[in-house]
């Protein structure tokens, strides 16, 4: 599912626009699999996926595979809709550089949820 | 078209306070959320079913909207507190002449209401809650909302827009983040001082007496911060508060989607008229 995210992202210029200064490679965590997404001006240029070794990145989202199943369900369930939602009922961590996490927050927030589609 | 609402600026207790109002009859007093402003309640302010029987006010909280911040801001923090927030609201609707008002609060608001079925229950009609809990622990570092190497606004913004229904209406949820986009900075995290470190009512909240002024409290079911069961845990210790878990809303459920609210409020202020 994470592989889809340039098509999603990258044809929606309502999404890009947002991420427009951010130049990041940022960790998804989805139970044992790892991607490394990384993003040009707004637009994803690519995504990886793990086992990685020694790679770095600047923030890492982590959360078991149901947490993320239910994330992206469309519509999803109460409490499970969004990434702070998540974050308060301790299904999910943030790691690493939280600064540029919360300068991107809402261009991250609908990326992701442009999987939903 | 042309709205019923009309705006006007008071001085009250050395704050320039901009307020709105629309409406004849019973006063209704709404607080909006932390970091945006009555603009939230435009739909209420609109609706002229509500309009024929109460008299509407939404007024912005100093530092937000068009409320100044007192002379001399720059130099200090701001931080909301159960005693300013409390002292704010019924100085605003003395000075507004608001006799024995109904006061509805979301979020924030939702909380404060608590606070004022304690200490002013004698001289309010009724109070309503929306996203009313007694606490909310901090689970996100808030000094990220207030922080030169990060947007405020988008930040804010970015914050608010997950607090809402994936079922609202898109043109609601936008307009709802641009409230919080346009904040002052540092205004929204001074507001969660208040929601999430200093307001904890849990303890005092078991001597409401609702046979003086009635509680209703509700709450959007998408909501996470001031979530269904925050409301029925604060409300199981209020004998006679009356809960109504909203479908499909979230945590601006007067901003994000006016006319499913509308149709939980409008039964509510009837209730309240008949009384």
């Amino acid at each position: 599912m994470i592989e889809h995210l340039p098509e999603v992202v990258n044809g929606d210029p309502a999404i890009v626009r947002w991420g427009r200064e951010m130049h990041e490679t940022f960790m998804l965590e989805i139970g044992d699999t790892q991607y490394l997404v990384t993003v040009r001006a707004g637009r994803i240029e690519k995504v990886e996926k793990g086992p990685f070794v020694m790679r770095a990145w600047s923030f890492a989202i982590r959360a078991k595979r149901e947490c993320w199943e239910h994330f992206f369900r469309s519509p999803p369930s109460p409490g499970w809709h969004d990434l702070f939602a998540l974050l308060r009922r301790g299904e999910m961590k943030f790691e690493g550089n939280q600064r540029v996490l919360m300068a991107y927050l809402l261009y991250i927030k609908l990326a992701l949820q442009a999987l939903r589609r | 078209m042309i709205e019923p609402i009309v705006g006007r600026y008071a001085h009250i207790d050395n704050h320039r306070i901009y307020y709105e109002e629309a409406g004849a009859g019973i006063p209704l007093l709404c607080l909006h959320t932390a970091g945006s402003d009555g603009r939230q309640w435009r739909a209420v302010l609109n609706d002229a079913e509500i309009l024929k029987h109460y008299r509407v006010v939404a007024f912005d909280m100093p530092w937000h909207g068009k409320s100044s911040p007192p002379k001399g801001w720059q130099g200090q923090d701001y931080r909301l507190t159960t005693e300013s927030y409390t002292t704010m609201i019924m100085t605003v609707a003395k000075a507004l002449e608001l006799e024995r008002p109904v006061v509805m609060g979301c979020s924030i608001g939702g909380r404060i209401v608590l606070n004022l079925a304690l200490k002013h229950a004698r001289e309010l009609r009724a109070l309503i809650g929306l996203q009313s809990a007694a606490y909310v622990e901090r689970y996100y570092d808030a000094s990220w909302l207030d922080h030169a190497e990060v947007h405020g606004g988008r930040a804010c913004g970015g914050l608010a827009y997950g607090l809402m229904s994936p079922l609202s209406p898109e043109e609601h949820k936008w307009e709802t983040v641009w409230h919080y986009m346009q904040g002052g900075p540092g205004v929204f995290s001074g507001d969660l001082h208040f929601y999430q470190v200093e307001g904890d009512i849990r303890a005092r909240i078991g001597a409401i007496d609702t046979k003086v002024c009635p509680l209703y409290m509700l709450t959007g079911e998408y909501d996470y911060s001031a979530s269904p069961r925050d409301t029925e845990l604060a409300a199981a210790k209020i004998p006679g508060a009356k809960v109504t878990i909203m479908k499909g809303l979230g945590h601006f459920p007067m901003s994000e989607h006016p006319e499913a609210f509308l149709g939980y409020l409008r039964p509510v202020l009837d209730e309240i008229r008949s009384r």
